[in-house]
């Protein structure tokens, strides 16, 4: 008797974790930072560290909607003192115009789903490219 | 299981110490990105509580509307669906009646029932919209602007039925396809959100005045009603306003002068 738990508990550990083991190796998405505008930067560096805002951008961005927006603070001192204004449309994308490759590849690798684009105007981009 | 009095304490002391602790580790692990610095530009336009004048003896011709109008609804993207339904208004006009409910009568001059007024949000000190909000969308900020957050609106539309004048429009379609050229400095709205005049925010931030005002010839004058100085209250202290529907204790920001036979 005891054996038919033990093979039901086995049968359900497999069903539950079928969808993390079956999926596979997806390809890691590299995001792409070749850009007209940042191949113009002298020093290439975004408005933080580059592992923070890969951890982080989400945080950061909310901060920037609300110092924007609630506080009416439209300027950002970053940890090394440069400024920036605090404008998704105007700084982060002005740089990061690939948000095809950029944005997308990341946040469909990762299946999340933000809303940014159904208001911010995602910069243009030219047709088939992925 | 059996277990003594003590035993049972030890137990639950030691669970309590554990789950604050965990609590401790989850803080951390949620906290703010970073304990960033946000700043105004210097160029910055600021004030206690902005106002404007709406000075109607200088609207003369239909192109004296159309340039303010125009000049607000393409600086914000705000769509024309064509028809009055979905209309979604930032910058608009109405006869007097309509505007003024209760000022007209019957021996009123005739270019006054006709004369459009310009219409907008009144920025009120004390907005009813704000009170309604449910999920804190709508705001009063610092500088006396009554804001939305779009990111918050769930488009309940509570705000519209608030407003006695008619300020807020709701995007029941996707207003993407209706506006007609956009300007890429700033975002759209979506379906499902009310979006109201923002009295410029974003180009005070910069130090521009609002667009309609820019654009209006002096027909619209904008500053700091707290400021005994600014434009505004030396034309308060020199001409006659009225501001629509103050009975109701909004106390808008916006205040008109009709003016008499100069407006024929």
């Amino acid at each position: 008797m005891k054996r038919y738990v033990y093979i039901g508990i086995v049968a359900f550990i497999v069903i539950v974790t079928y969808p993390f083991w079956s999926a596979g190796k997806a390809k890691k998405p590299e995001p792409k930072l070749d850009t007209p505008e940042i191949q113009k930067l002298v020093e290439k560096k975004c408005v933080e560290p580059k592992e923070f805002m890969k951890r982080e951008h989400m945080k950061l961005l909310n901060q920037w909607r609300d110092a924007a927006l609630r506080d009416g603070t439209r300027v950002y001192v970053n940890s090394e003192g440069k400024e920036f204004t605090v404008s998704l449309q105007n700084t982060c994308m002005k740089c990061h115009s690939n948000k095809k490759k950029f944005c997308d590849e990341c946040h469909n690798y990762a299946g999340v789903k933000p809303y940014c684009w159904d208001c911010h105007i995602a910069p243009k981009e030219e047709e088939g490219q992925i | 299981m059996k277990m003594n009095r003590r035993d049972f304490l030890k137990l639950t002391g030691t669970g309590t110490i554990l789950g604050l602790a965990g609590l401790g580790l989850f803080e951390r692990v949620t906290e703010e990105a970073i304990a960033a610095q946000f700043s105004k530009d210097a160029k910055a336009l600021n004030a206690k509580r902005w106002a404007m004048i709406v000075d109607l003896r200088k609207f003369k011709t239909e192109e004296d509307y159309r340039r303010i109008i125009n000049a607000c609804h393409s600086v914000h993207n705000v769509p024309d669906f064509g028809n009055p339904k979905d209309e979604i208004k930032w910058l608009w006009t109405d006869t007097y009646e309509h505007s003024f409910p209760g000022q007209e009568h019957e021996f009123m001059p005739e270019w006054l029932e006709k004369k459009p007024i310009p219409l907008l949000c009144n920025h009120c000190a004390n907005p009813p919209c704000v009170r309604v909000c449910p999920v804190k969308a709508t705001f009063k900020s610092p500088d006396g602007i009554t804001q939305q957050d779009y990111h918050r609106c769930i488009g309940c539309r509570f705000c519209m039925a608030a407003c006695p004048y008619g300020a807020r429009s709701f995007n029941w379609r996707d207003p993407r396809p209706f506006i007609k050229k956009t300007n890429n400095e700033f975002p759209t709205r979506t379906k499902g959100v009310v979006e109201k005049c923002n009295f410029c925010t974003e180009r005070l931030a910069k130090g521009l005045k609002p667009a309609c005002v820019e654009e209006s010839n002096g027909a619209l004058i904008f500053g700091d009603l707290m400021d005994p100085d600014s434009e505004v209250r030396q034309v308060l202290r020199k001409d006659f306003t009225i501001r629509r529907k103050a009975e109701l204790g909004t106390q808008p920001s916006v205040f008109y002068i009709i003016g008499g036979s100069e407006n024929v």
